[in-house]
């Protein structure tokens, strides 16, 4: 975004809480890739230019590729500065800082989706001799004590974390909900190649049926990873790790599962196959050069006869749990009347109901990439016409 | 729900379920959500022995009273292999019955909200129990299912996968396969 407003001569500053890349610097663990290849990384007038283009960034080299680009493009941050407040003013806002205030008659909101980690009411129950981290504090599986661990989420964080955690000799049970199965490779490429090579990434907020439901919808279960190897619930019931339904409940310590894990692994791989047969679809109407091995299913997630539908948390067996939840942005600074009876921001593609006011980086926010860092680009692209187009006082067509 | 895809055939499907009238509904509640508060109700009264008869009549929603267009009713009692007069199904089947008509409920919205055309669908249910559990016999026993499975036949104007993909997000937005696979707060008073 401070790419294409210098590009337009729109005075402005960029305020972090931190550090440049601060979330990827403290917020991130030390083993986690990002799940997008190197090359799918492209800011305004900035791209991958190493000799890796396949890989999966490491968090150093992401956090190198962040500075470097702010570095690049002389993005005037102002380090270590916090915003406590943003209120309305005549002419537009006055934000609040721990280093000074400032007046602006628009403001970006680009503290992404992911400030505070989600942890379910069901988490209060939990017996106090179990140590519990959620995906912001979980660094390495040293950090946890031996014996056996319960992992509640299994997104890209939770069956990443679930790996990583079993992998260590610490007995993992995957408890999960609703999820998003893809294979990491498929027909010779990345599933990442495929979905933005057959316009996946690009599907249009306005060409969503049910925009609130796409928004909520967990991350893929996707890993970067040398071996480019699949994270799906197959892969983990293969190394040990076993997996249970929703956690549903606790009752005088005895934790409670869902009975639907079925339905909901079922309904993972029909997904999965609706998209693969998209892909094949699109490949037969162009296909790729150097042609693609054939179209083929993957095994159905295994599902065993009759999963547990409860677990003693008494009984020593699990000695930490990682809620790996989810995540939701920390809009608290915000004091301006933007939001609706649930606390989320009400706006339209990230121009919010508040003139003057945008929104960046949450997922499918305009598009289904919004929530990756190549979707930065075409979101600050759209918001800056606008923005500009508001500071000039003209109408806006979209 | 998710969005609406043209039927092999064509033609636009009728499974006789107003899905316009949901939607319409899912818009009105989303303004109103104190409206979307329903309590559901049945009366029951013991006859004789293990027999009993429920009395479903009235029930709250959309802020007021509502009541059925006539009185249903049901008697249920135990077989005679437990000794009983077997005069009614037993509550047990009745359960099993009500998760296959929310599903079957369920598949018709979800087929007729995506354009596809059902011919037939049955389902039979079986829920396993041992009944060391409810006779007491054994505290590692539980009184309830150890496990129900529903086996849907179902001929409709689409593929395989869509059917499949039918029945299961019906799984997903049924209130009794809920109401089975997670816990609910059941509160027994006297007067």
């Amino acid at each position: 975004m401070s790419r294409c407003l210098a590009d337009r001569s729109i005075d402005h500053v960029v305020l972090e809480r931190g550090e440049v890349a601060n979330s990827w610097k403290n917020e991130r663990w030390d083993s986690l890739r990002l799940l997008t290849p190197n090359w799918q990384s492209r800011l305004p007038g900035y791209g991958y230019e190493g000799d890796d283009p396949d890989g999966f960034r490491t968090m150093p080299e992401t956090i190198d590729f962040i500075e470097r680009y702010a570095d690049v493009i002389s993005a005037p941050v102002r380090t270590n500065t916090s915003v406590t407040s943003v209120r309305t003013v005549d002419g537009g806002y006055s934000v609040a800082t721990t280093q000074g205030d400032w007046r602006c008659r628009t403001v970006v909101i680009a503290s992404g989706a992911c400030a505070i980690a989600s942890v379910p009411a069901v988490a209060e129950g939990v017996p106090s001799s179990i140590k519990t981290f959620t995906p912001m504090d979980y660094r390495n599986p040293d950090q946890l004590e031996a014996g056996g661990v319960l992992v509640v989420g299994a997104s890209a964080s939770g069956t990443q974390i679930a790996s990583e955690i079993h992998r260590s000799g610490r007995p993992v049970t995957l408890s999960l909900g609703e999820h998003i199965r893809v294979p990491r490779v498929y027909r010779d490429r990345d599933i990442e190649w495929w979905m933005d090579a057959a316009g996946v990434l690009d599907e249009f907020y306005t060409e969503v049926d049910n925009l609130d439901r796409v928004r909520n919808v967990p991350s893929l279960q996707l890993a970067g990873s040398d071996d480019r190897r699949t994270v799906d619930l197959n892969s983990l019931t293969d190394i040990g790790v076993k997996l249970i339904g929703r956690f549903a409940g606790i009752n005088d310590g005895k934790a409670q599962f869902s009975g639907s894990l079925r339905n909901l692994c079922e309904m993972a791989d029909l997904k999965m196959n609706r998209l693969l047969d998209l892909i094949d679809e699109w490949e037969t109407e162009n296909p790729c050069d150097g042609g693609a091995s054939p179209p083929h299913r993957f095994e159905p997630t295994r599902v065993e006869e009759s999963p547990p539908l409860g677990m003693d948390l008494n009984s020593g067996e699990i000695q930490t749990i990682v809620w790996a939840t989810g995540f939701r942005p920390d809009h608290s600074w915000l004091d301006v009347a933007v939001f609706d009876r649930k606390g989320r921001l009400r706006h339209d593609g990230g121009v919010v109901e508040a003139a003057g006011i945008y929104l960046m980086g949450i997922p499918f926010l305009r598009r289904r990439k919004s929530s990756l860092i190549d979707g930065a680009a075409d979101d600050a692209r759209d918001l800056s016409d606008h923005l500009a187009a508001y500071l000039d006082g003209a109408a806006t067509e979209r | 729900m998710s969005a609406p895809e043209m039927s092999s055939s064509g033609t636009p499907a009728d499974n006789g379920v107003n899905v316009q009238a949901l939607l319409d509904a899912r818009k009105a509640l989303a303004e109103a959500p104190e409206a979307a508060k329903f309590q559901w109700r049945a009366q029951c009264e013991w006859l004789e022995g293990t027999q009993s008869r429920s009395t479903v009549e009235g029930f709250f929603g959309l802020g007021e009273e509502q009541k059925h267009k006539s009185v249903f009713t049901f008697d249920a009692d135990h077989p005679e292999v437990f000794a009983s007069e077997d005069r009614g199904a037993t509550p047990v089947e009745i359960v099993l019955a009500a998760l296959a008509s929310c599903l079957t409920a369920g598949i018709a919205s979800v087929a007729q909200l995506r354009n596809i055309q059902l011919r037939s669908v049955t389902a039979t249910v079986e829920g396993g129990m041992d009944i060391q559990g409810i006779l007491g016999m054994d505290s590692d026993v539980r009184n309830g299912f150890d496990g129900i499975k529903v086996t849907y036949t179902i001929d409709a104007d689409a593929t395989p996968d869509e059917i499949k993909a039918i029945v299961a997000q019906s799984q997903k937005r049924s209130a009794v396969f809920d109401a089975l696979t997670n816990p609910t707060n059941v509160t027994v008073e006297v007067n």
